[in-house]
């Protein structure tokens, strides 16, 4: 896979040991009689060989092998070491050094086969008496002598040496060193500490206002977070690693099962810190193992269903949104979800009644609990039932996440997604009982505040069990103060609601106080307090003390909102799959008192900066003069606090962001442009103040979300009749090869309050659709690789999707009228870039489809 | 591996040597010097509920967390008057660092294996499970505590 690279690790390794080889030979020289020094210099010849041998590098193996031979009768006692000999063994790795040089320059060993050593090698190694002949030839100009001088006397072998090393830079040897793994987790532990005490550094700022110490402090943040990720660095490694004893897996696998399987590996060079390389590598191992037995059919059977007889299993592995995504896939004859159900009904792990209501997502996850395989023979390589659980837990354990999607027939893909490190995470910290304790992000989904006192007007009881309604679903509940045991904290005016994820369902955990987001320092507790499922571990906070770290899924066991509530299971699902698509630029500003403000990026046509004398007043509201037209202004901090907008103080220039829509433009005043970021929004907390949708968390930090329609109705009642109305709520696809109409088309959606999906291409389209339900699609007529078309045919083949409507967009909308494409299954089409024509479309679309599942039989028939 | 090296440890107790003595209630015990890291005055320290009862908390030891367990909860000893704070004294384990919490500290103290003595059938099982050995000082009793199977709560929950 990595030649070069692995030939680089031999070039370094080669030149240490031939370092050591000179030192011990010289010592060797001094203590003839020493064994062990003497084993130890025919260990390392015999390593240099073995290596040579496995890249096929014939001159060094065969001087090595002489070598070897000579030494071995030394070692044996069977000769005596004479100083011409060791002279000869020195000359020996001089050889050696110039073709690992030729190696490191041009990648082969070079012309020169240095056979006169070679031969005098042998000459020494078949008779003991050749060797004093052999001092003459040894001390004779040498014939292979190249750019050094070659001394062979042993007098000179010292400085010849050191000579070599002088003379002769080893790139592959200087620009690497090795490390002692002891000594980064030591480094590690260290930066922990660092950013233990930045925090706390920061904390201390914080409560002064020191312009000295607030400065140093700053750097010291910096210079913190930069030495944490370069130390992390360190210790990163690439899954290549790992992968690389696959082949081998593979290929027995493959003789074994009598298959014929083609591994292909995609982004080996991925890094992931060490530590979580050891933990994944069995999972992954029994993954490919379990693809090649159970995924890849034989020959025949393939044959039969219309495959190559050859069967695919590929890895991929690659980042996204700061974690690891591993992928196992096989075009295999995928997961029965039937035969999945009888399974789990036959180990009684299902009830019938529980199967018949299961959707095939959910089943799906049935293999991963305890004691489950379809395997129907038991074989040697797996269908023991012990696996997919144990890979499940073995992941989760990691803080990762399995997942697993599966068409019959066609294949299947176990997707791994694993957090980059372990040692430091971002955690919230929140209070309870009077008490702090840390959430980490990872399972963290949403912030809930309920307010106005009593909160049993929001957690409904069912049977005793506490319930909260978030967005129509009913969210189980627990207090956390009652998990542990705590003490209640009075009467609050409101509480808050942390909504986290354990494996793959959600719950509500009722905490007294939200504090913050930190990055925290994971420590384990101690062997005594192990037994104890509700932690993950500790930290040490800003203060100095010690805080405990919840671990979501015991705190779910613990407060039994995990049991059985599978229903769960699927929109959460939903939900991490929203999640990721919900990564997407921000432009971040500041107004009046609102520190950190966002909106997306895609709505904002540009940033200007106006001189105040610019600002004109019209119509009653401030207006400037731009690009020959009149742009009305919409000061932000005004219309986000009408209270305060008496101390306004009026600075020379204007921050303006200026959105457009159509032919209209707007221009929304702020006092201060801070950032793009391009981020997985994770928290939400919806706002109680007009003009902001709501809080999430962006770069760490809290940031409120503009709601742009109230922002520029409430202040110049101009723009926007493309309000939400029918569009809340709603699943856009958008299948367009080019980016540029695709952020255009996606701009025109997102205003209109539609949430958008993209794919590029057919594939990716077919994928969305997948993971997600749309209820409409937006499709070019080119788009890759073969056209709308093609799309709309494998939809109409598809009961979940034939009554997805499709929109065609081509440049003009006649074209393709007048061609009928119509009639080829699409709902209708519009101009690429009429984006009025468009919205309007899809809204109707959207309407239709709505009013058709509500009535499938006359749908039908419409259509 | 645990229990190895804790015989080794004990058995060095039982040869003699130096141990670290302090109070808990009105007995008098002794570990290991070299088994002893530090001592610290009472810390602050973070409760973990439902840890088992004879958790004090956890303390921050210079960025490591240590646990601290309450010796005369351990022992089952009655529980210390409300205005003496307990100290800690911080012992090496097969586990890292573990904090006990002692009433008072007293000498390092050179014993005699001479005087050493298995310990007492009577004695509480509570406290027979822990202590390894007695030694017959003059005026009094120095019990030797077994800090491998003292930290080792497992066995009484």
């Amino acid at each position: 896979m990595q030649d070069q690279d692995v030939i680089r690790e031999f070039l370094v390794e080669s030149h240490e040991n031939l370092s050591r080889l000179d030192q011990e030979l010289v010592e060797l020289e001094k203590r003839p009689q020493d064994a062990a020094l003497l084993a130890s210099v025919f260990r390392t010849i015999h390593t240099i060989k073995g290596t040579c041998g496995f890249f096929a590098f014939s001159t060094l193996e065969k001087i090595t092998h002489e070598a070897e031979t000579l030494l071995s009768q030394l070692r044996d006692g069977k000769r005596k070491l004479t100083p011409s000999l060791i002279t000869l063994i020195l000359e020996t790795v001089d050889a050696t050094r110039k073709v690992l040089a030729s190696i490191e320059t041009s990648g082969e060993e070079g012309a020169d086969r240095f056979e006169e050593i070679t031969e005098r090698l042998r000459r020494a190694a078949q008779s003991p008496a050749a060797v004093e002949s052999l001092r003459e030839t040894g001390t004779a100009p040498a014939p292979q002598a190249g750019s050094q001088g070659e001394n062979c006397s042993p007098e000179n072998s010292e400085a010849s040496k050191s000579e070599d090393g002088a003379m002769k830079p080893y790139a592959a040897a200087d620009a690497n060193i090795r490390v002692a793994v002891g000594l980064l987790d030591k480094l590690m532990d260290l930066v922990g500490e660092l950013v233990l005490t930045r925090n706390q550094i920061l904390q201390f700022n914080t409560e002064r206002e020191d312009v000295a110490l607030n400065a140093t402090s700053q750097r010291l943040n910096l210079i913190t977070t930069e030495l944490q990720e370069g130390v992390m660095k360190t210790r990163m490694q690439p899954i290549g690693m790992v992968w690389n004893k696959l082949p081998r897996v593979v290929r027995d696998m493959a003789v074994a099962l009598e298959k014929e399987i083609r591994l292909e590996m995609d982004g080996a060079d991925t890094e992931l810190d060490r530590t979580i390389i050891e933990a994944i590598k069995d999972p992954l191992v029994h993954l490919v193992r379990n693809a090649c037995d159970h995924g890849i059919e034989t020959p025949d059977v393939r044959a039969r269903a219309g495959k190559p007889p050859q069967g695919r299993l590929s890895l991929r592995a690659y980042h996204e949104g700061g974690q690891v995504n591993i992928e196992i896939g096989d075009d295999g004859a995928g997961i029965d979800v039937g035969r999945v159900k009888q399974k789990a009904i036959e180990h009684g792990l299902l009830r019938s009644e529980q199967a018949e209501k299961m959707s095939d997502r959910e089943a799906l996850n049935l293999i991963f609990l305890p004691g489950f395989s379809t395997a129907q023979a038991v074989t040697n390589v797996s269908g023991r039932g012990v696996g997919m659980d144990v890979v499940k837990s073995n992941i989760e354990r990691i803080g990762g996440v399995v997942d697993v999607f599966s068409r019959l027939g066609e294949g299947s893909t176990v997707k791994l997604k694993i957090p980059l490190t372990l040692a430091i995470i971002p955690g919230l910290v929140i209070n309870s009982g009077g008490e702090r304790f840390v959430i980490p992000q990872v399972s963290l989904l949403e912030l809930i505040r309920l307010e106005g006192g009593a909160t049993e007007k929001h957690i409904e009881k069912v049977q005793g069990t506490p319930v909260y309604r978030r967005r129509g679903s009913l969210l189980p509940v627990a207090y956390l103060n009652e998990v542990l045991g705590l003490k209640s904290a009075q009467q609050a005016e409101a509480v808050s609601m942390v909504v986290l994820q354990a494996e793959d369902r959600q719950f509500g955990l009722i905490v007294d106080g939200i504090n913050d987001t930190q990055e925290i320092v994971v420590k384990p507790l101690g062997k005594q307090l192990k037994g104890l499922t509700v932690y993950a571990g500790a930290t040490i906070m800003g203060d100095g003390r010690v805080a405990l770290i919840l671990d979501v899924l015991g705190i779910g066991q613990s407060a039994g909102v995990l049991s059985e509530s599978r229903e769960q299971g699927r929109a959460a699902v939903q939900q991490k799959l929203q999640a990721g698509n919900e990564q997407q630029r921000l432009l971040l500003f500041r107004a009046g008192s609102f520190e950190r403000l966002a909106v997306p990026l895609s709505l904002v046509a540009r940033l200007e900066e106006f001189p105040q004398s610019s600002i004109e007043h019209a119509g009653g509201g401030q207006v400037v003069q731009y690009r020959n037209r009149i742009l009305p202004l919409v000061p932000l901090r005004n219309v986000l606090e009408p209270e305060a907008s008496g101390r306004d103080e009026a600075p020379d220039a204007v921050q303006v962001i200026v959105f457009n829509d159509g032919d209209r433009s707007v221009g929304v005043m702020v006092d201060q442009i801070l950032d793009v970021a391009e981020e997985l929004v994770t928290i939400r907390q919806k706002a109680s103040r007009k003009g902001l949708l709501g809080s999430g968390v962006v770069g760490k930090r809290v940031t409120d979300f503009l709601d742009l329609n109230q922002i520029i109705q409430s202040a110049a009642g101009a723009w926007s009749q493309s309000a939400t109305g029918s569009a809340s709520g709603k699943t856009v696809l958008i299948a367009e090869a080019s980016t540029f109409s695709r952020g255009l088309i996606r701009s025109r959606l997102d205003m209109a309050g539609y949430r958008v999906l993209e794919a590029a291409n057919l594939d990716e389209a077919m994928r969305r659709m997948e993971q997600q339900p749309v209820d409409a699609v937006v499709a070019a007529l080119d788009l890759p690789p073969s056209g709308a078309s093609a799309l709309s045919a494998a939809m109409r083949g598809h009961i979940e999707w034939e009554r997805v409507p499709i929109l065609a967009l081509d440049g003009s909308a006649d074209r393709v009228r007048s061609s009928g494409v119509v009639a080829a299954g699409f709902e209708d089409c519009q101009a690429k870039f009429d984006g009025e024509a468009m919205l309007e479309s899809v809204e109707r679309m959207v309407l239709a489809n709505a009013r058709s599942e509500a009535a499938p039989v006359r749908a039908g028939e419409e259509r | 591996m645990a229990t190895g090296i804790a015989n080794q440890r004990s058995e060095a107790a039982q040869t003699g040597g130096q141990l670290s003595t302090f109070f808990a209630a009105d007995l008098f015990f002794g570990v290991d010097v070299l088994r002893v890291q530090e001592v610290l005055r009472f810390q602050q320290m973070t409760h973990v509920p439902q840890a088992p009862e004879v958790i004090e908390g956890l303390i921050n030891l210079r960025g490591q967390i240590v646990t601290a367990i309450d010796l005369r909860r351990r022992l089952r000893l009655p529980p210390r008057a409300g205005n003496q704070t307990p100290t800690n004294m911080v012992v090496r384990t097969d586990d890292g660092a573990v904090s006990l919490l002692v009433d008072e500290i007293g000498d390092v103290l050179d014993v005699d294996t001479a005087s050493y003595e298995r310990p007492p059938d009577n004695l509480d099982p509570a406290a027979r499970e822990i202590i390894s050995g007695v030694y017959k000082l003059k005026d009094r009793l120095l019990l030797v505590l077994d800090t491998e199977r003292t930290v080792d709560i497992a066995a009484v929950v």
